[in-house]
């Protein structure tokens, strides 16, 4: 037994009709700028991370069309709960270089205040909510969250973003059985990159696919080509579709690869073949994207160019801008443990700012030496 | 007012806010229908409706998780874990999720969920129905620790965890579930968390305790002052996060001699952090070594948990000591 694979766009750009979103030519352009500007980040923080500016990077590099596909298929409204691989969904919401870079060097601007590594974005307008390192613990909280839309009766649905990794937690069952029962408005959405660090998807799961398993929580699974953007949009869209309908939730999941090393601190070479990851190269997303928008006569070389030379001149602006911030004061690291500060901790709080006044501890701002 | 057992003060206190806001709801393993296997939720969901008072599949973890969902969604959810001992599956959502969203995103995504869950020994319920498991969440900046020890506290106290904007882990005594009544206003009111009560004023020795350990402490303070004539204040602490060290500073500075009783084990409880603070902030006012009165460093065992639990011989042990130091 085999689970089919869904897909829109085929390698050479052609089409299966069948399956095809109708999109706008405005919105095929923004999805293609999205993917780009992820590839962009992605280059910029890693060169960041190496050259010691930041001390910490989590490359997204190869799941460009799963993180956009996904959050284009949305409402503005609805609920995010991604994981640290979803800085496309952030973007494809209005989040500037400015902030995500805030974020990444961990300055005053951050929206976290500096308290995350790097990659673990927050914003509330966007409910993009604030993204944790353990493991598939938003799976759970997303179908709370889906749990309480439904009982304010609103129309707004909740999409969780795991990996291959994440499925093999306790809190994926929690989840997905919780959401089951309730028939919470709900998108499970697997990006099954192949690997969750050095572990391979055959020793994360002997299942014949992720999908598969939705069947026994009592709704359903798909499966779809992850570097196809359309496919993936038009799966997630079925998928928002139900549970906005009051169906109940569904489970994505969507074939990529993680292209780049788990992290900055991270080498694949240990573990996994160079012609694996070549024939991956192949596949790559944005190419595959790119070709579809040559079939339809919308891509063109001056566009491309343009495209690209925009998005760096942005990323390199908003670098330059976010590396003249400072950093967090310190006495804000007693801030928002609380809603208000108790005496025990103002008594901490007031015992280090008394400290700071011998000069004896420095400002560590932009400094990560390597 | 009314006569209430602490079991219907805390059934009367999720009553009363949950009528007074509809963003409350509660949720937890068999707390619907069946009332919760204490009936602490007894006549709830009847009156509020399945979508408030959910029956949830067996999975701490996926309560505490999909409570947390709630809460960064608006609502205010009540989780029940049905007795504490089986909190940890739903430990890492409680101490890397819930006490830490605000503080990681930077304010933007408050998560206060209120866990409510009985603890402790005293019913014969062997090491899985009987922990006292504070000192873990202590120990975990971002969530308030609060234990009543009275039917008008645990409602009061209760109200305020609700109502507030912090995640709670509410910590319900149950061997004095149904042992201890007292009065109950009507309605709404709140107690405010973060003040310790002085269950009853001493002048010689402070004896620290909270949950079910109140009422040992009130009991050997009462055999002492008969029995030898020392005068003890017993200090009810309420809550243990935030604490209340101005009061605790108070009123060992009074009497320069303290017993802190704490059920749990002994290595790295609650009472060890209490010593610690006594030391730095009150040693000159000490006229003899802080003792502790504690569980053993051994799991808590089923036949022999009264020879395990804190007891009131244990505590005048430890108040002559202190006495004749």
């Amino acid at each position: 037994m085999t689970t089919e694979v869904l897909q829109v766009i085929r390698s050479d750009g052609s089409v299966q009709k069948k399956l095809e979103p109708t999109l706008s030519e405005e919105m095929l352009r923004k999805l293609y700028r999205t993917m780009v500007q992820v590839r962009a980040l992605d280059e910029k923080g890693m060169l960041l991370q190496r050259t010691g500016k930041i001390g910490f990077y989590v490359p997204s590099g190869g799941q460009e069309a799963s993180q956009v596909g996904a959050v284009a298929a949305l409402d503005a409204g609805d609920w995010l709960f991604p994981t640290y691989r979803d800085p496309g969904m952030a973007l494809w919401r209005g989040a500037s270089f400015r902030e995500m870079l805030a974020h990444e060097f961990g300055c005053a601007e951050d929206r976290s205040k500096g308290r995350q590594m790097p990659n673990h974005y927050a914003f509330r307008e966007m409910k993009y909510v604030s993204i944790s390192s353990p493991i598939a613990t938003q799976i759970p909280q997303a179908v709370g969250a889906a749990m309480a839309a439904k009982y304010r009766k609103t129309k707004e649905i909740v999409l969780t973003s795991m990996g291959d990794g994440g499925t093999s937690e306790g809190d994926f069952h929690c989840g997905m059985n919780f959401a089951g029962v309730y028939k919470a408005p709900i998108v499970f959405y697997c990006q099954n990159n192949q690997w969750a660090i050095s572990v391979p998807l055959s020793g994360q799961t002997a299942s014949e696919s992720i999908s598969v398993k939705a069947k026994a929580y009592g709704f359903p699974g798909v499966t779809v080509d992850g570097n196809d953007v359309l496919a993936v949009y038009s799966a997630v869209r079925q998928a928002a579709d139900r549970a906005r309908a009051g169906g109940g939730p569904s489970f994505v999941e969507a074939l990529t690869y993680r292209m780049g090393p788990h992290s900055s601190s991270d080498d694949p070479k240990r573990y996994r073949p160079a012609a694996e990851e070549e024939e991956w190269r192949q596949k790559d997303p944005i190419d595959r994207f790119r070709n579809y928008l040559k079939k339809q006569g919308i891509w063109t070389e001056a566009w491309e160019k343009e495209t690209w030379d925009g998005v760096r001149a942005d990323l390199n602006e908003a670098t330059k801008q976010v590396e003249a911030l400072g950093p967090p004061t310190i006495s804000s690291m007693f801030d928002d443990v609380w809603s208000s500060i108790p005496p025990v901790l103002q008594e901490q709080k007031d015992s280090l700012i008394e400290y700071l006044k011998k000069g004896e501890l420095k400002d560590l701002g932009g400094a990560f030496p390597l | 007012m009314a006569t209430l057992t602490l079991l219907q003060a805390v059934n009367d206190g999720l009553r009363t806010e949950m009528r007074r806001d509809d963003r409350v709801v509660c949720l937890g393993e068999d707390i619907g229908i069946n009332g919760g296997v204490f009936r602490a939720t007894e006549g709830l969901q009847k009156e509020f409706g399945a979508e408030r008072v959910i029956d949830t599949p067996l999975a701490e973890s996926g309560i505490i998780g999909t409570a947390i969902g709630m809460a960064l969604y608006g609502l205010k959810p009540v989780p029940e874990i049905q007795f504490m001992d089986f909190i940890y599956p739903a430990f890492d959502q409680i101490v890397s999720e819930l006490a830490k969203f605000r503080y990681r995103s930077g304010g933007q995504f408050p998560s206060p969920v209120v866990i409510r869950t009985p603890y402790g020994g005293g019913i014969k319920g062997g090491h899985y129905h009987s922990q006292s498991a504070e000192a873990y969440f202590c120990h975990t900046p971002g969530i308030q620790v609060v234990i009543p020890s009275t039917p008008h506290d645990a409602k009061g106290l209760l109200a305020s965890a609700i109502r507030g904007e912090d995640p709670v882990l509410f910590m319900e005594p149950k061997r004095i579930y149904r042992s201890i009544k007292g009065e109950v206003p009507e309605g709404e009111y709140t107690v405010p968390i973060g003040k310790a009560a002085i269950a009853r004023p001493g002048t010689q020795v402070t004896i620290v305790a909270w949950g079910s350990m109140t009422h040992i402490a009130l009991e050997a303070a009462e055999k002492a002052q008969e029995e030898k004539g020392v005068s003890c204040e017993v200090l009810d602490l309420r809550s243990l996060v935030p604490l209340d060290k101005a009061a605790l500073l108070e009123s060992v500075k009074k009497t320069g001699r303290v017993v802190i009783v704490c059920e749990a084990p002994r290595t790295g409880g609650y009472a060890g952090e209490l010593s610690a603070i006594i030391a730095e902030e009150a040693i000159d006012s000490m006229e003899a070594p802080i003792v502790r009165v504690t569980g053993f460093d051994t799991p808590f065992p089923y036949t022999l948990e009264h020879a395990y639990m804190p007891n009131t011989g244990r505590i005048l042990k430890a108040i002559d000591t202190v006495v004749n130091f």
